[in-house]
Protein backbone atom coordinates (compact mmCIF):
# COMPACT_ATOMS: atom_id res chain seq x y z
CA UNK A 1 0.00 0.00 0.00
CA UNK A 2 1.37 3.37 -1.05
CA UNK A 3 0.29 5.44 1.96
CA UNK A 4 1.98 8.70 0.89
CA UNK A 5 0.14 8.53 -2.45
CA UNK A 6 -3.17 7.85 -0.73
CA UNK A 7 -2.65 10.70 1.71
CA UNK A 8 -1.67 13.00 -1.18
CA UNK A 9 -4.84 12.07 -3.07
CA UNK A 10 -7.06 12.66 -0.03
CA UNK A 11 -5.38 16.02 0.66
CA UNK A 12 -5.75 17.02 -2.98
CA UNK A 13 -9.41 15.98 -2.99
CA UNK A 14 -10.26 17.84 0.20
CA UNK A 15 -8.49 21.06 -0.80
CA UNK A 16 -10.13 20.92 -4.23
CA UNK A 17 -13.57 20.58 -2.63
CA UNK A 18 -12.82 23.39 -0.17
CA UNK A 19 -11.88 25.77 -2.98
CA UNK A 20 -14.74 24.67 -5.24
CA UNK A 21 -17.48 24.86 -2.59
CA UNK A 22 -17.95 28.66 -2.57
CA UNK A 23 -17.11 28.89 -6.27
CA UNK A 24 -19.63 26.20 -7.20
CA UNK A 25 -22.38 27.73 -5.09
CA UNK A 26 -21.92 31.26 -6.41
CA UNK A 27 -21.36 30.28 -10.04
CA UNK A 28 -24.10 27.63 -10.00
CA UNK A 29 -26.56 30.05 -8.48
CA UNK A 30 -25.65 32.76 -10.94
CA UNK A 31 -26.04 30.41 -13.90
CA UNK A 32 -29.35 29.16 -12.50
CA UNK A 33 -30.92 32.62 -12.19
CA UNK A 34 -29.19 34.62 -14.90
CA UNK A 35 -31.08 35.49 -18.04
CA UNK A 36 -28.00 36.84 -19.76
CA UNK A 37 -27.70 36.25 -23.49
CA UNK A 38 -24.28 34.62 -23.56
CA UNK A 39 -25.21 32.19 -20.80
CA UNK A 40 -25.26 29.14 -23.05
CA UNK A 41 -21.67 29.82 -24.12
CA UNK A 42 -20.56 30.01 -20.49
CA UNK A 43 -22.39 26.77 -19.76
CA UNK A 44 -20.59 25.15 -22.69
CA UNK A 45 -17.20 26.31 -21.38
CA UNK A 46 -18.09 24.98 -17.92
CA UNK A 47 -18.97 21.60 -19.42
CA UNK A 48 -15.88 21.44 -21.64
CA UNK A 49 -13.72 19.35 -19.23
CA UNK A 50 -16.38 16.63 -19.46
CA UNK A 51 -15.85 16.06 -23.16
CA UNK A 52 -12.21 16.96 -23.66
CA UNK A 53 -9.83 13.94 -23.53
CA UNK A 54 -7.90 14.23 -20.24
CA UNK A 55 -4.56 14.13 -22.01
CA UNK A 56 -5.59 17.02 -24.27
CA UNK A 57 -6.88 18.99 -21.32
CA UNK A 58 -3.75 18.14 -19.33
CA UNK A 59 -1.54 19.20 -22.21
CA UNK A 60 -3.17 22.65 -22.37
CA UNK A 61 -2.94 23.07 -18.60
CA UNK A 62 0.73 22.07 -18.71
CA UNK A 63 1.40 24.67 -21.41
CA UNK A 64 -0.66 27.27 -19.55
CA UNK A 65 1.18 26.67 -16.27
CA UNK A 66 4.61 26.25 -17.85
CA UNK A 67 7.55 28.63 -17.49
CA UNK A 68 6.84 30.12 -20.93
CA UNK A 69 3.28 31.21 -20.08
CA UNK A 70 2.21 34.39 -18.26
CA UNK A 71 0.66 32.34 -15.43
CA UNK A 72 3.84 30.30 -15.03
CA UNK A 73 6.03 33.42 -15.06
CA UNK A 74 3.92 35.28 -12.50
CA UNK A 75 4.01 32.20 -10.27
CA UNK A 76 7.76 31.83 -10.67
CA UNK A 77 8.30 35.52 -9.86
CA UNK A 78 6.02 35.39 -6.79
CA UNK A 79 6.96 32.07 -5.22
CA UNK A 80 10.41 31.46 -6.61
CA UNK A 81 9.65 28.07 -8.12
CA UNK A 82 7.75 26.78 -11.13
CA UNK A 83 4.07 25.82 -11.10
CA UNK A 84 4.13 22.63 -13.17
CA UNK A 85 5.21 19.43 -11.44
CA UNK A 86 4.33 20.86 -8.00
CA UNK A 87 1.46 20.13 -5.62
CA UNK A 88 0.10 23.68 -6.07
CA UNK A 89 0.03 23.26 -9.82
CA UNK A 90 -1.71 19.93 -9.41
CA UNK A 91 -4.27 21.52 -7.07
CA UNK A 92 -4.96 24.33 -9.55
CA UNK A 93 -5.40 21.79 -12.35
CA UNK A 94 -7.66 19.71 -10.14
CA UNK A 95 -9.84 22.72 -9.34
CA UNK A 96 -10.16 23.51 -13.05
CA UNK A 97 -10.98 20.01 -14.26
CA UNK A 98 -13.59 19.61 -11.52
CA UNK A 99 -15.48 22.77 -12.44
CA UNK A 100 -18.30 20.94 -14.28
CA UNK A 101 -18.74 18.48 -11.40
CA UNK A 102 -18.93 21.32 -8.88
CA UNK A 103 -21.15 23.68 -10.85
CA UNK A 104 -23.65 21.56 -12.76
CA UNK A 105 -25.41 19.75 -9.86
CA UNK A 106 -25.42 23.00 -7.88
CA UNK A 107 -26.93 24.90 -10.78
CA UNK A 108 -29.65 22.27 -11.23
CA UNK A 109 -30.58 22.40 -7.57
CA UNK A 110 -30.83 26.19 -7.57
CA UNK A 111 -32.93 25.99 -10.74
CA UNK A 112 -35.31 23.68 -8.91
CA UNK A 113 -36.20 26.36 -6.35
CA UNK A 114 -39.47 27.98 -7.49
CA UNK A 115 -38.86 31.65 -8.36
CA UNK A 116 -41.88 32.58 -6.21
CA UNK A 117 -40.11 31.20 -3.16
CA UNK A 118 -37.09 33.42 -3.78
CA UNK A 119 -39.40 36.36 -4.39
CA UNK A 120 -41.22 35.59 -1.15
CA UNK A 121 -37.86 35.71 0.65
CA UNK A 122 -37.21 39.17 -0.68
CA UNK A 123 -40.75 40.30 0.20
CA UNK A 124 -39.98 39.08 3.74
CA UNK A 125 -37.21 41.65 3.83
CA UNK A 126 -34.30 39.24 3.28
CA UNK A 127 -31.28 40.60 1.43
CA UNK A 128 -29.90 38.35 -1.33
CA UNK A 129 -27.31 37.00 1.15
CA UNK A 130 -29.90 36.24 3.80
CA UNK A 131 -32.06 34.62 1.17
CA UNK A 132 -29.12 32.45 0.07
CA UNK A 133 -28.28 31.32 3.59
CA UNK A 134 -31.76 30.91 5.04
CA UNK A 135 -33.88 29.83 2.09
CA UNK A 136 -31.90 28.83 -1.00
CA UNK A 137 -29.02 26.78 0.48
CA UNK A 138 -31.30 24.80 2.80
CA UNK A 139 -33.34 23.87 -0.28
CA UNK A 140 -30.42 23.37 -2.66
CA UNK A 141 -27.98 21.56 -0.38
CA UNK A 142 -28.50 18.04 -1.79
CA UNK A 143 -27.23 19.38 -5.12
CA UNK A 144 -24.33 21.15 -3.43
CA UNK A 145 -23.43 17.97 -1.53
CA UNK A 146 -23.60 15.91 -4.71
CA UNK A 147 -21.32 18.41 -6.41
CA UNK A 148 -18.76 18.19 -3.62
CA UNK A 149 -18.80 14.39 -3.47
CA UNK A 150 -18.47 14.09 -7.24
CA UNK A 151 -15.55 16.52 -7.25
CA UNK A 152 -13.83 14.63 -4.46
CA UNK A 153 -14.31 11.21 -6.06
CA UNK A 154 -13.28 12.51 -9.43
CA UNK A 155 -10.10 14.00 -7.98
CA UNK A 156 -9.14 10.66 -6.48
CA UNK A 157 -9.61 8.94 -9.81
CA UNK A 158 -8.19 11.42 -12.33
CA UNK A 159 -5.15 10.07 -14.14
CA UNK A 160 -4.33 11.69 -17.46
CA UNK A 161 -4.37 15.30 -16.36
CA UNK A 162 -2.48 14.53 -13.15
CA UNK A 163 0.25 12.80 -15.09
CA UNK A 164 0.56 15.63 -17.62
CA UNK A 165 0.56 18.51 -15.12
CA UNK A 166 2.10 16.88 -12.08
CA UNK A 167 4.37 14.19 -13.41
CA UNK A 168 4.76 11.46 -10.86
CA UNK A 169 6.88 12.89 -8.08
CA UNK A 170 6.46 10.82 -4.91
CA UNK A 171 5.06 12.85 -2.01
CA UNK A 172 4.49 15.87 -4.27
CA UNK A 173 2.34 14.88 -7.24
CA UNK A 174 2.14 11.09 -7.22
CA UNK A 175 -1.53 10.36 -6.50
CA UNK A 176 -3.05 7.02 -5.68
CA UNK A 177 -4.39 6.55 -9.21
CA UNK A 178 -0.89 6.93 -10.62
CA UNK A 179 0.48 4.71 -7.93
CA UNK A 180 -1.93 1.95 -8.95
CA UNK A 181 -0.73 2.26 -12.53
CA UNK A 182 2.89 2.08 -11.32
CA UNK A 183 2.14 -1.08 -9.32
CA UNK A 184 0.62 -2.72 -12.38
CA UNK A 185 3.61 -1.70 -14.48
CA UNK A 186 5.85 -3.27 -11.84
CA UNK A 187 3.80 -6.50 -11.89
CA UNK A 188 2.79 -5.88 -8.24
CA UNK A 189 -0.78 -7.13 -8.72
CA UNK A 190 -1.41 -7.49 -5.00
CA UNK A 191 -0.49 -3.85 -4.31
CA UNK A 192 -2.65 -2.63 -7.20
CA UNK A 193 -5.56 -4.77 -6.05
CA UNK A 194 -5.35 -3.45 -2.48
CA UNK A 195 -5.36 0.19 -3.50
CA UNK A 196 -8.03 -0.32 -6.14
CA UNK A 197 -10.28 -1.99 -3.58
CA UNK A 198 -9.75 0.88 -1.16
CA UNK A 199 -10.65 3.47 -3.83
CA UNK A 200 -13.72 1.44 -4.73
CA UNK A 201 -14.89 1.42 -1.11
CA UNK A 202 -14.27 5.14 -0.60
CA UNK A 203 -16.20 5.99 -3.78
CA UNK A 204 -19.11 3.71 -2.93
CA UNK A 205 -19.42 5.07 0.61
CA UNK A 206 -19.31 8.68 -0.61
CA UNK A 207 -21.99 8.14 -3.25
CA UNK A 208 -24.22 6.17 -0.84
CA UNK A 209 -24.01 8.93 1.77
CA UNK A 210 -24.98 11.52 -0.83
CA UNK A 211 -27.96 9.53 -2.02
CA UNK A 212 -29.13 8.90 1.54
CA UNK A 213 -28.85 12.58 2.41
CA UNK A 214 -30.74 13.68 -0.70
CA UNK A 215 -33.50 11.20 -0.04
CA UNK A 216 -33.83 12.34 3.57
CA UNK A 217 -34.28 15.98 2.60
CA UNK A 218 -36.66 14.95 -0.19
CA UNK A 219 -38.86 13.24 2.39
CA UNK A 220 -38.69 16.17 4.75
CA UNK A 221 -39.92 18.61 2.11
CA UNK A 222 -42.41 16.08 0.68
CA UNK B 1 -50.33 61.86 0.17
CA UNK B 2 -51.65 58.92 2.11
CA UNK B 3 -52.05 55.53 0.58
CA UNK B 4 -50.62 53.94 -2.52
CA UNK B 5 -50.25 55.59 -5.92
CA UNK B 6 -48.79 53.89 -8.97
CA UNK B 7 -48.21 54.62 -12.63
CA UNK B 8 -46.69 52.16 -15.08
CA UNK B 9 -45.92 52.64 -18.77
CA UNK B 10 -44.30 50.14 -21.06
CA UNK B 11 -44.73 48.90 -24.63
CA UNK B 12 -42.95 45.55 -24.45
CA UNK B 13 -42.61 42.73 -23.52
CA UNK B 14 -45.81 43.15 -21.50
CA UNK B 15 -47.72 46.28 -22.55
CA UNK B 16 -48.71 48.44 -19.59
CA UNK B 17 -50.52 51.74 -19.36
CA UNK B 18 -52.04 52.03 -15.93
CA UNK B 19 -52.50 54.55 -13.14
CA UNK B 20 -54.05 53.68 -9.84
CA UNK B 21 -54.37 54.66 -6.26
CA UNK B 22 -55.55 52.95 -3.14
CA UNK B 23 -56.27 54.69 0.16
CA UNK B 24 -55.28 53.26 3.56
CA UNK B 25 -57.80 50.63 4.59
CA UNK B 26 -59.22 50.42 1.09
CA UNK B 27 -59.28 47.21 -0.93
CA UNK B 28 -58.63 47.73 -4.61
CA UNK B 29 -59.33 44.79 -6.91
CA UNK B 30 -57.46 44.43 -10.20
CA UNK B 31 -59.78 42.37 -12.35
CA UNK B 32 -59.19 41.10 -15.85
CA UNK B 33 -58.71 38.03 -17.99
CA UNK B 34 -55.38 36.21 -17.99
CA UNK B 35 -52.77 38.23 -19.83
CA UNK B 36 -54.38 41.53 -18.88
CA UNK B 37 -51.32 42.52 -16.85
CA UNK B 38 -52.87 42.41 -13.40
CA UNK B 39 -50.19 40.23 -11.82
CA UNK B 40 -47.46 42.29 -13.50
CA UNK B 41 -48.90 45.41 -11.85
CA UNK B 42 -48.82 43.71 -8.46
CA UNK B 43 -45.25 42.54 -9.00
CA UNK B 44 -44.25 46.02 -10.09
CA UNK B 45 -45.66 47.50 -6.88
CA UNK B 46 -43.58 44.97 -4.94
CA UNK B 47 -40.46 45.72 -6.99
CA UNK B 48 -40.28 42.16 -8.29
CA UNK B 49 -40.78 43.48 -11.80
CA UNK B 50 -39.34 46.69 -13.17
CA UNK B 51 -41.40 48.28 -15.95
CA UNK B 52 -39.62 50.52 -18.43
CA UNK B 53 -41.27 53.57 -16.95
CA UNK B 54 -43.12 53.95 -13.72
CA UNK B 55 -43.66 55.53 -10.35
CA UNK B 56 -44.73 53.93 -7.09
CA UNK B 57 -45.27 55.98 -3.96
CA UNK B 58 -46.68 54.94 -0.62
CA UNK B 59 -47.60 57.49 2.06
CA UNK B 60 -45.27 59.97 0.37
CA UNK B 61 -42.32 57.54 0.25
CA UNK B 62 -41.15 56.92 -3.30
CA UNK B 63 -40.35 53.28 -4.13
CA UNK B 64 -39.87 53.74 -7.81
CA UNK B 65 -39.54 56.75 -10.05
CA UNK B 66 -37.92 56.28 -13.42
CA UNK B 67 -37.79 60.08 -13.86
CA UNK B 68 -35.43 60.47 -10.89
CA UNK B 69 -33.90 56.98 -11.30
CA UNK B 70 -35.21 55.87 -7.94
CA UNK B 71 -35.69 52.16 -7.43
CA UNK B 72 -36.03 50.69 -3.96
CA UNK B 73 -35.30 46.95 -3.91
CA UNK B 74 -38.04 44.59 -2.85
CA UNK B 75 -36.39 43.67 0.45
CA UNK B 76 -36.19 47.32 1.38
CA UNK B 77 -39.86 47.98 0.58
CA UNK B 78 -42.29 47.09 3.29
CA UNK B 79 -44.65 44.99 1.20
CA UNK B 80 -46.73 42.06 2.33
CA UNK B 81 -47.28 39.70 -0.59
CA UNK B 82 -49.50 36.64 -0.67
CA UNK B 83 -48.50 34.91 -3.91
CA UNK B 84 -50.85 32.75 -5.93
CA UNK B 85 -49.42 29.47 -4.69
CA UNK B 86 -48.39 30.96 -1.34
CA UNK B 87 -44.68 30.19 -1.94
CA UNK B 88 -44.11 29.17 1.67
CA UNK B 89 -40.59 28.12 2.61
CA UNK B 90 -40.96 24.32 2.48
CA UNK B 91 -38.11 23.58 4.91
CA UNK B 92 -39.52 25.77 7.67
CA UNK B 93 -42.37 25.27 10.10
CA UNK B 94 -45.39 27.57 9.95
CA UNK B 95 -43.94 29.56 12.83
CA UNK B 96 -40.52 29.86 11.16
CA UNK B 97 -42.18 30.94 7.92
CA UNK B 98 -43.87 33.81 9.71
CA UNK B 99 -40.76 34.62 11.77
CA UNK B 100 -38.79 34.87 8.51
CA UNK B 101 -40.61 38.17 7.92
CA UNK B 102 -39.78 39.49 11.38
CA UNK B 103 -36.15 40.35 10.68
CA UNK B 104 -36.57 43.79 12.24
CA UNK B 105 -37.58 42.36 15.60
CA UNK B 106 -35.02 41.22 18.19
CA UNK B 107 -34.49 37.45 17.82
CA UNK B 108 -36.00 36.75 21.24
CA UNK B 109 -39.33 38.35 20.29
CA UNK B 110 -39.75 36.69 16.89
CA UNK B 111 -41.16 33.32 17.89
CA UNK B 112 -43.81 34.78 20.19
CA UNK B 113 -44.84 37.41 17.64
CA UNK B 114 -45.09 34.70 14.96
CA UNK B 115 -47.33 32.63 17.23
CA UNK B 116 -49.50 35.70 17.82
CA UNK B 117 -49.90 36.30 14.09
CA UNK B 118 -50.72 32.65 13.47
CA UNK B 119 -53.50 32.84 16.01
CA UNK B 120 -54.80 35.97 14.26
CA UNK B 121 -55.36 33.77 11.20
CA UNK B 122 -56.83 30.95 13.30
CA UNK B 123 -53.90 28.56 13.14
CA UNK B 124 -53.34 27.93 16.85
CA UNK B 125 -51.81 24.53 17.43
CA UNK B 126 -50.38 24.16 13.93
CA UNK B 127 -47.29 26.33 14.49
CA UNK B 128 -44.84 23.43 14.25
CA UNK B 129 -46.17 21.92 11.05
CA UNK B 130 -44.32 22.25 7.79
CA UNK B 131 -46.20 23.53 4.70
CA UNK B 132 -46.44 20.00 3.27
CA UNK B 133 -48.39 18.99 6.38
CA UNK B 134 -50.97 21.77 5.99
CA UNK B 135 -54.08 21.95 3.82
CA UNK B 136 -54.39 24.55 1.05
CA UNK B 137 -56.51 26.84 3.21
CA UNK B 138 -54.09 26.55 6.11
CA UNK B 139 -51.15 27.31 3.82
CA UNK B 140 -52.97 30.41 2.60
CA UNK B 141 -53.42 31.55 6.19
CA UNK B 142 -49.70 31.06 6.90
CA UNK B 143 -48.93 33.13 3.81
CA UNK B 144 -51.27 35.89 5.04
CA UNK B 145 -49.66 35.82 8.51
CA UNK B 146 -46.21 35.95 6.95
CA UNK B 147 -47.22 38.94 4.81
CA UNK B 148 -48.64 40.76 7.85
CA UNK B 149 -45.52 39.97 9.88
CA UNK B 150 -43.57 42.28 7.62
CA UNK B 151 -45.67 45.13 9.07
CA UNK B 152 -46.31 46.11 5.48
CA UNK B 153 -47.22 49.52 4.15
CA UNK B 154 -49.27 47.80 1.48
CA UNK B 155 -50.74 44.31 1.35
CA UNK B 156 -50.70 42.59 -2.05
CA UNK B 157 -52.87 39.54 -2.68
CA UNK B 158 -52.31 37.62 -5.93
CA UNK B 159 -55.33 35.39 -6.57
CA UNK B 160 -55.07 34.15 -2.99
CA UNK B 161 -58.26 32.13 -3.18
CA UNK B 162 -57.75 30.35 -6.49
CA UNK B 163 -55.95 27.30 -5.10
CA UNK B 164 -58.49 26.26 -2.46
CA UNK B 165 -61.80 24.44 -2.74
CA UNK B 166 -65.10 26.30 -2.73
CA UNK B 167 -66.03 25.67 0.90
CA UNK B 168 -62.65 26.78 2.20
CA UNK B 169 -62.82 29.80 -0.04
CA UNK B 170 -65.97 31.22 1.45
CA UNK B 171 -64.52 30.70 4.95
CA UNK B 172 -61.33 32.51 3.89
CA UNK B 173 -63.40 35.39 2.47
CA UNK B 174 -65.03 35.87 5.84
CA UNK B 175 -61.68 35.69 7.61
CA UNK B 176 -60.15 38.25 5.28
CA UNK B 177 -63.11 40.55 5.81
CA UNK B 178 -62.59 40.10 9.57
CA UNK B 179 -58.85 40.83 9.48
CA UNK B 180 -59.37 43.76 7.14
CA UNK B 181 -61.23 45.85 9.65
CA UNK B 182 -58.06 45.83 11.76
CA UNK B 183 -55.69 46.74 8.95
CA UNK B 184 -55.05 50.35 8.12
CA UNK B 185 -53.09 49.84 4.96
CA UNK B 186 -53.99 49.81 1.28
CA UNK B 187 -54.80 46.31 0.04
CA UNK B 188 -54.50 45.36 -3.62
CA UNK B 189 -56.19 42.14 -4.71
CA UNK B 190 -55.60 40.52 -8.08
CA UNK B 191 -58.39 38.27 -9.26
CA UNK B 192 -60.09 37.06 -12.40
CA UNK B 193 -63.20 36.28 -10.40
CA UNK B 194 -65.72 39.09 -10.61
CA UNK B 195 -67.84 37.76 -7.76
CA UNK B 196 -64.78 37.82 -5.54
CA UNK B 197 -64.19 41.47 -6.41
CA UNK B 198 -67.86 42.30 -5.81
CA UNK B 199 -67.71 40.68 -2.39
CA UNK B 200 -64.42 42.07 -1.14
CA UNK B 201 -63.44 45.21 -2.99
CA UNK B 202 -64.20 48.87 -2.30
CA UNK B 203 -62.90 49.85 -5.70
CA UNK B 204 -62.07 47.94 -8.79
CA UNK B 205 -59.94 48.39 -11.90
CA UNK B 206 -61.06 46.47 -14.93
CA UNK B 207 -58.00 45.58 -17.00
CA UNK B 208 -57.57 44.44 -20.56
CA UNK B 209 -54.23 44.02 -22.36
CA UNK B 210 -52.35 46.11 -19.80
CA UNK B 211 -54.80 49.03 -19.81
CA UNK B 212 -57.49 50.10 -17.41
CA UNK B 213 -60.83 49.91 -19.19
CA UNK B 214 -62.75 51.27 -16.25
CA UNK B 215 -62.25 52.13 -12.63
CA UNK B 216 -64.93 52.49 -9.98
CA UNK B 217 -67.15 50.81 -7.42
CA UNK B 218 -67.61 47.13 -8.25
CA UNK B 219 -71.41 47.30 -8.52
CA UNK B 220 -71.24 50.38 -10.75
CA UNK B 221 -68.83 48.56 -13.01
CA UNK B 222 -71.10 45.57 -13.15
CA UNK B 223 -74.33 47.44 -13.88
CA UNK B 224 -73.00 50.52 -15.62
CA UNK B 225 -69.94 49.56 -17.66
CA UNK B 226 -68.61 52.47 -19.71
CA UNK B 227 -68.06 50.53 -22.92
CA UNK B 228 -69.27 47.41 -24.63
CA UNK B 229 -65.81 45.90 -24.12
CA UNK B 230 -66.02 46.50 -20.36
CA UNK B 231 -69.56 45.16 -20.32
CA UNK B 232 -68.46 41.90 -21.92
CA UNK B 233 -65.55 41.58 -19.45
CA UNK B 234 -67.87 41.92 -16.48
CA UNK B 235 -69.96 39.14 -17.96
CA UNK B 236 -72.92 41.09 -19.38
CA UNK B 237 -74.42 38.94 -22.11
CA UNK B 238 -77.40 40.95 -23.27
CA UNK B 239 -76.07 43.88 -25.27
CA UNK B 240 -77.97 45.26 -28.27
CA UNK B 241 -77.60 48.22 -30.65
CA UNK B 242 -80.22 51.00 -30.83
CA UNK B 243 -80.65 54.72 -31.61
CA UNK B 244 -81.78 57.43 -29.20
CA UNK B 245 -85.15 58.92 -30.20
CA UNK B 246 -85.80 61.40 -27.42
CA UNK B 247 -86.12 62.07 -23.72
CA UNK B 248 -89.14 62.39 -21.49
CA UNK B 249 -87.85 64.02 -18.32
CA UNK B 250 -91.31 64.17 -16.77
CA UNK B 251 -91.71 60.38 -16.85
CA UNK B 252 -87.99 59.82 -16.22
CA UNK B 253 -87.54 57.95 -19.47
CA UNK B 254 -85.40 57.93 -22.56
CA UNK B 255 -86.95 56.45 -25.67
CA UNK B 256 -84.87 54.30 -28.05
CA UNK B 257 -85.47 52.88 -31.44
CA UNK B 258 -84.37 49.26 -31.21
CA UNK B 259 -84.53 47.76 -34.68
CA UNK B 260 -87.80 49.56 -35.41
CA UNK B 261 -89.20 48.67 -32.04
CA UNK B 262 -89.70 51.34 -29.35
CA UNK B 263 -87.82 50.75 -26.10
CA UNK B 264 -88.15 52.79 -22.89
CA UNK B 265 -85.07 53.02 -20.70
CA UNK B 266 -84.06 54.93 -17.56
CA UNK B 267 -83.62 58.65 -18.22
CA UNK B 268 -80.07 59.17 -19.54
CA UNK B 269 -80.15 62.67 -21.08
CA UNK B 270 -76.43 62.72 -21.85
CA UNK B 271 -77.21 60.87 -25.09
CA UNK B 272 -78.47 63.30 -27.76
CA UNK B 273 -81.40 62.18 -29.91
CA UNK B 274 -80.14 60.49 -33.07
CA UNK B 275 -77.06 58.99 -31.36
CA UNK B 276 -76.29 55.35 -32.01
CA UNK B 277 -75.90 53.54 -28.71
CA UNK B 278 -75.54 50.06 -27.26
CA UNK B 279 -77.81 49.07 -24.41
CA UNK B 280 -77.55 46.32 -21.89
CA UNK B 281 -79.85 44.71 -19.41
CA UNK B 282 -78.61 42.45 -16.60
CA UNK B 283 -80.27 39.06 -16.83
CA UNK B 284 -81.67 39.50 -13.34
CA UNK B 285 -83.81 42.43 -14.57
CA UNK B 286 -85.64 40.52 -17.25
CA UNK B 287 -89.05 39.16 -16.35
CA UNK B 288 -90.06 35.99 -18.15
CA UNK B 289 -93.86 35.79 -18.09
CA UNK B 290 -95.43 32.44 -17.35
CA UNK B 291 -97.59 31.31 -20.30
CA UNK B 292 -100.63 30.88 -18.04
CA UNK B 293 -100.41 34.38 -16.59
CA UNK B 294 -100.46 36.96 -19.38
CA UNK B 295 -98.44 40.09 -18.60
CA UNK B 296 -100.17 43.22 -17.39
CA UNK B 297 -100.75 45.89 -19.99
CA UNK B 298 -98.50 48.39 -18.20
CA UNK B 299 -95.45 46.07 -18.01
CA UNK B 300 -92.15 47.62 -19.12
CA UNK B 301 -91.00 46.93 -22.67
CA UNK B 302 -93.06 43.91 -23.46
CA UNK B 303 -91.41 41.81 -26.17
CA UNK B 304 -92.15 38.40 -27.64
CA UNK B 305 -89.88 35.66 -28.89
CA UNK B 306 -89.16 31.97 -29.21
CA UNK B 307 -86.92 29.76 -27.05
CA UNK B 308 -83.91 28.98 -29.25
CA UNK B 309 -81.90 26.86 -26.84
CA UNK B 310 -82.18 25.52 -23.38
CA UNK B 311 -79.15 24.27 -21.41
CA UNK B 312 -79.65 22.80 -17.94
CA UNK B 313 -76.68 23.51 -15.66
CA UNK B 314 -77.71 22.00 -12.36
CA UNK B 315 -80.13 24.26 -10.53
CA UNK B 316 -79.95 26.93 -13.25
CA UNK B 317 -81.07 26.67 -16.84
CA UNK B 318 -79.58 29.00 -19.41
CA UNK B 319 -82.31 29.90 -21.86
CA UNK B 320 -81.65 31.67 -25.14
CA UNK B 321 -84.49 33.57 -26.74
CA UNK B 322 -84.77 34.73 -30.36
CA UNK B 323 -86.87 37.88 -30.73
CA UNK B 324 -89.68 38.39 -33.16
CA UNK B 325 -88.95 41.21 -35.59
CA UNK B 326 -85.68 42.49 -36.97
CA UNK B 327 -83.32 41.92 -34.01
CA UNK B 328 -81.16 38.93 -34.95
CA UNK B 329 -79.13 38.80 -31.71
CA UNK B 330 -80.46 36.51 -29.07
CA UNK B 331 -81.06 37.19 -25.40
CA UNK B 332 -79.82 34.96 -22.60
CA UNK B 333 -81.43 34.53 -19.22
CA UNK B 334 -80.80 32.25 -16.27
CA UNK B 335 -84.02 30.54 -15.22
CA UNK B 336 -84.20 28.38 -12.08
CA UNK B 337 -84.41 24.83 -13.41
CA UNK B 338 -87.43 24.13 -11.24
CA UNK B 339 -89.35 27.09 -12.72
CA UNK B 340 -88.31 26.06 -16.23
CA UNK B 341 -89.68 22.58 -15.66
CA UNK B 342 -92.90 23.82 -14.10
CA UNK B 343 -93.58 26.06 -17.11
CA UNK B 344 -92.49 23.33 -19.52
CA UNK B 345 -89.97 25.69 -21.06
CA UNK B 346 -88.49 24.05 -24.15
CA UNK B 347 -86.98 24.84 -27.52
CA UNK B 348 -89.50 26.35 -29.91
CA UNK B 349 -91.87 27.56 -27.23
CA UNK B 350 -93.33 31.08 -27.57
CA UNK B 351 -92.52 33.38 -24.65
CA UNK B 352 -93.11 36.98 -23.64
CA UNK B 353 -90.70 39.05 -21.61
CA UNK B 354 -90.55 42.40 -19.88
CA UNK B 355 -87.29 44.35 -19.94
CA UNK B 356 -87.26 46.57 -16.84
CA UNK B 357 -86.71 50.10 -18.12
CA UNK B 358 -84.95 51.29 -14.98
CA UNK B 359 -82.24 48.62 -15.36
CA UNK B 360 -81.35 49.33 -18.98
CA UNK B 361 -77.99 51.06 -19.28
CA UNK B 362 -76.69 52.89 -22.36
CA UNK B 363 -73.14 52.85 -23.71
CA UNK B 364 -71.45 54.20 -26.84
CA UNK B 365 -72.27 52.02 -29.83
CA UNK B 366 -69.79 49.19 -30.26
CA UNK B 367 -67.20 50.20 -32.79
CA UNK B 368 -67.62 48.15 -35.92
CA UNK B 369 -64.88 45.57 -36.08
CA UNK B 370 -62.15 46.71 -38.41
CA UNK B 371 -62.40 44.84 -41.71
CA UNK B 372 -59.95 41.99 -42.09
CA UNK B 373 -56.86 43.06 -44.02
Amino acid sequence: MDWPALWLSLKLGMLTVLILLPLGVLAGRWLAYSRMRGKVLIEAVVALPLVLPPTVFGYYLMVAFGGGSPIGQVWQATFGHQLVFTFEGLLLASVIFNIPFAIQPTQRSFEAIPPEVREAASCCGMTPWQSLLRVELPLAWPGVLTAMVLSFAHTLGEFGIVLMVGGSIPGETKTVAISIYDRVQAFDDAGAAQMSALLLVISLVAITLTFAASRRIGRRLG
Amino acid sequence: MHGLAFTFRQDAPIPLEVDGRCAPGELLALVGPSGSGKTTILRSIAGLYRPASGRVAINGEVWQDTASRTFVRTWQRRVGLVPQNYALFPHMTARANVAASLGDLPTSRRASRATELLSLVNLEGLEDRRPAELSGGQQQRVAVARALARDPKVLLLDEPFSAVDKGTRSRLYQELAGIRSRLLMPIVLVTHDLDEALMLADNMCLLQRGRILQHGKPLDLLHRPATVEAARLVGQRNIFPARVVGHDAARGLTRLDWRERPLDVAHQPQWAPGTDVAWLIPSSKIVLHAPKEPPREDSDNLVAGTVASHVVLGSTTITTIAFDGRETRTLQIDVPTLAAERNRLGVGQRVSLSLLASAIHLMPAARPRSPAP
